[in-house]
């Protein structure tokens, strides 16, 4: 079965420390896969490496065929395909603070795919409905809730219909009731065939809903598998660690 | 050690006038000069020479600045009705200067049916032309220094100079390729103008005018000067032989109404407005184009667009408007409004960049990368993502910015457009008091400026969807 990701012994740098240090992750399509991991183990750094927003030192990433290199970040005229193929939901949603929500979810189909914009709206429409936030179009990213931001942000990632979709921290700014109605949009992403890459601490959110949870420590994926496997049996030092953890434990 | 005299004059004016002396700048000389001293002496008080703007020598002798002012003021009806006047103790004549090829075409003032004439602002000569100008006469350009006139008159700009002929003559030695027509289009003269309360130190001033035409130490004066002549000395022996005090000035004319003044000072406001908008939207525009430059471009770009920041930032902007219009006159001529437009507009536009340059790199990361994920090029992230972003924080500097740049615009005078603070000055000038003058210009400026702060309000507070 062909991968919507693959990414191969990935070695990357912030600065002067190199915090990845051979990553090796697939994800496949109608797949969720939670990339976990302590606070600065890596996992913005390999959703943004994955995303082309930052550069990595070695190694491969392959997304839906489109292969990158490793070096700096090559400019965006070199990038279409890969651009059209992954969609990135940030964790602060950087959703356009001047543009309504109709406007942030067309944006990309008007501009980047050339769609009229009849067509355009009749499809963000469709989007924002199915993710419950339909009766907010006009509304301006100001005007909305955590939650309701968190799902603009998705919709708007999902309007030009991505194979990957990266989702950097999405429960963080969102209480319990909402991470579980996340939860489920994002099983029904998966189920109509997108593939997820969800980097998350949240151990009970990545338990509920992850088809496979990779736990990413000192550089290389630590222990890899079920949630159930990992999470709940697991005798690995690190991923106990991250069990452990102060962000982890507030659910408890 | 006898006490002081103060007197005032504008050495910018220069000879034969008042001029800083060659041989020890400090001190001034010039006929005005000498029979400033000559007046000082005989009252048994010492010259001191108090530096003025020719423009202000009336309203800065009645605040009492200094007591007698004298650098060719003109005698008029309106000066005498405001202020204390010596006798004239000199008589000029306005002459038409003209292009060599059309000595023969513009002989009079009759033949410069509108077309341009150039002349010093708030002089006799300039109210002469406006006075005419709705009667199908020359149009009036109004310029603040005598030089200029003619050397847009040899370049091409104007038809014809009206001016004293001291000043004429002076600048055909400066200034070649110009002719004089020798029949003059009217007489003037120059007096003293004194506080209007001083009529004590006015008296004692003609007597001692009298007493040196009559021993003929004036003449002598003149003469050393260059500038006595036949109608001179027939204008001295009228004067000496009218007892009453040489007044040839008629107060016939009377004092201009404040009505009279309000078409012109519309006329004034609207140019004012129609400069400054013009001249803001090229700062925007040019700003936008600059900022850009210097955000995203390479050092080959950017080098010299910072060059262009520093350099326009740095410098007056009087003195960029000075080289556009006459600097670079010799290689292109401007229009002296497009000149205007261009000089603020540029200038301007240094400014605006650096605010769009702030303003753009104010906008997070996150949001340009954002619209990479999304496949937006970088051309579009700055124009539907980055650039409206920008624009709304700029907002509030920028009305500011054109707030400033409707008040700048007043600098234009000296490059010969009549706006609103120009209009004001001549009218003030004409009706001897700056009070409703200067009530109605300010009125004109707020009423111009306060809208436009409450539609930056405005779309403040649309922009911040609160």
């Amino acid at each position: 079965m062909t991968q919507a990701l693959d990414v191969r012994n990935v070695r990357a740098s912030r600065g002067s420390q190199e915090v990845l240090r051979g990553v090796t992750i697939d994800v496949a399509p109608g797949e969720i896969c939670a990339l976990m991991g302590t606070s600065g183990a890596g996992k913005t750094t390999m959703l943004r490496a994955i995303a082309a927003l930052g550069p990595f030192d070695s190694g491969s990433i392959t997304v839906d065929g489109f292969e990158l290199t490793p070096g700096v970040v090559p400019p965006e005229s070199k990038l279409r395909v890969l651009r059209r193929s992954v969609g990135m939901v940030f964790q602060s949603q950087s959703l356009f603070e001047h543009l309504t929500v109709m406007d942030n979810v067309t944006l990309a189909l008007i501009h980047a795919l050339g769609w009229a914009r009849d067509r355009s709206e009749t499809e963000a429409s469709a989007l924002l409905t199915s993710l419950g936030v339909g009766h907010r179009a006009s509304a301006y990213p100001r005007q909305l809730s955590g939650g309701e931001a968190q799902r603009v942000a998705i919709a708007r990632a999902l309007a030009p219909d991505p194979t990957l979709l990266l989702l950097d921290e999405p429960t963080s700014a969102l209480d319990p009731a909402r991470r579980g109605s996340l939860g489920e949009v994002l099983r029904a992403l998966a189920k109509e065939g997108h593939a997820l890459l969800i980097s998350t601490h949240d151990v009970d959110f990545a338990e509920a809903f992850a088809d496979r949870v990779a736990v990413l420590a000192k550089g290389v994926v630590a222990e890899e598998g079920s949630p159930r496997e990992v999470l709940s049996d697991s005798t690995h030092a690190d991923t106990r660690a991250l069990l452990r953890s102060p962000s982890a434990e507030p659910r408890e | 050690m006898h006490s002081p005299l103060r007197w005032g004059g504008d050495a910018e004016g220069g000879a034969p006038f008042v001029e800083a002396d060659p041989a020890n700048p400090a001190k001034v000389r010039g006929f005005d000069v000498e029979i400033a001293s000559m007046i000082a002496q005989a009252l048994h008080h010492d010259p001191v020479f108090v530096q003025v703007a020719w423009a202000s020598i009336e309203a800065s002798v009645e605040r009492g600045d200094f007591s007698i002012g004298m650098s060719g003021v003109e005698d008029r009806p309106e000066l005498r009705a405001r202020h204390a006047v010596s006798i004239p103790y000199f008589e000029f004549r306005e002459v038409l200067a003209v292009r060599f090829a059309d000595s023969a075409r513009y002989r009079t003032l009759a033949d410069l049916a509108r077309k341009r004439v150039a002349t010093l602002g708030g002089t006799g000569a300039y109210q002469m032309l406006l006075d005419l100008q709705p009667r199908g006469g020359p149009v009036a350009i109004s310029y603040d220094d005598d030089v200029h006139p003619y050397s847009d008159l040899v370049s091409g700009r104007v038809e014809a100079v009206l001016l004293d002929n001291i000043i004429a003559e002076r600048s055909l030695k400066r200034t070649s390729g110009f002719y004089i027509q020798p029949v003059p289009v009217a007489t003037g003269h120059y007096v003293a103008v004194l506080a209007r309360a001083d009529t004590a130190l006015r008296d004692s001033v003609n007597a001692v005018l009298r007493a040196r035409m009559r021993d003929g130490s004036l003449e002598k004066t003149l003469r050393a000067w260059n500038v006595w002549n036949d109608s001179e000395a027939r204008y001295f022996a009228r004067v000496l032989a009218d007892s009453s005090g040489g007044n040839t000035a008629s107060a016939a004319q009377g004092v201009r109404s404040v009505r009279s003044y309000l078409p012109a000072l519309a006329r004034a406001a609207a140019i004012t407005l129609l400069l400054s908008c013009l001249a803001m939207a090229l700062a925007v525009a040019v700003g936008i184009a600059v900022a850009a430059g210097r955000v995203y471009g390479s050092r080959v770009l950017r080098t010299p667009l910072a060059i262009y920041v520093e350099v326009i930032r740095g410098t007056p902007v009087l003195l960029q408007l000075f080289v556009l219009y006459y600097g670079l006159s010799g290689i292109v001529r401007l229009p002296a409004f497009l000149a205007a437009v261009l000089g603020l507009g540029l200038n301007y536009a240094a400014y605006e960049s650096e605010i769009y340059r702030a303003a753009l790199q104010a906008i997070p990361r996150s949001q340009l990368e954002a619209g990479r994920t999304l496949g937006l090029s970088e051309a579009q992230i700055l124009r539907l993502v980055r650039g409206p972003q920008a624009l709304r924080l700029a907002l509030a500097p920028m009305t500011n910015d054109f707030v400033a740049l409707l008040k700048d615009s007043s600098l234009v005078s000296v490059i010969t457009v009549v706006e609103l603070t120009k209009q004001t000055a001549i009218y003030a000038t004409n009706i001897g008091s700056w009070v409703v003058p200067g009530l109605l210009c300010a009125a004109i400026y707020l009423a111009m400026s306060l809208p436009l702060s409450r539609l930056a309000r405005r779309l403040e507070r649309k922009w911040s969807h609160a």
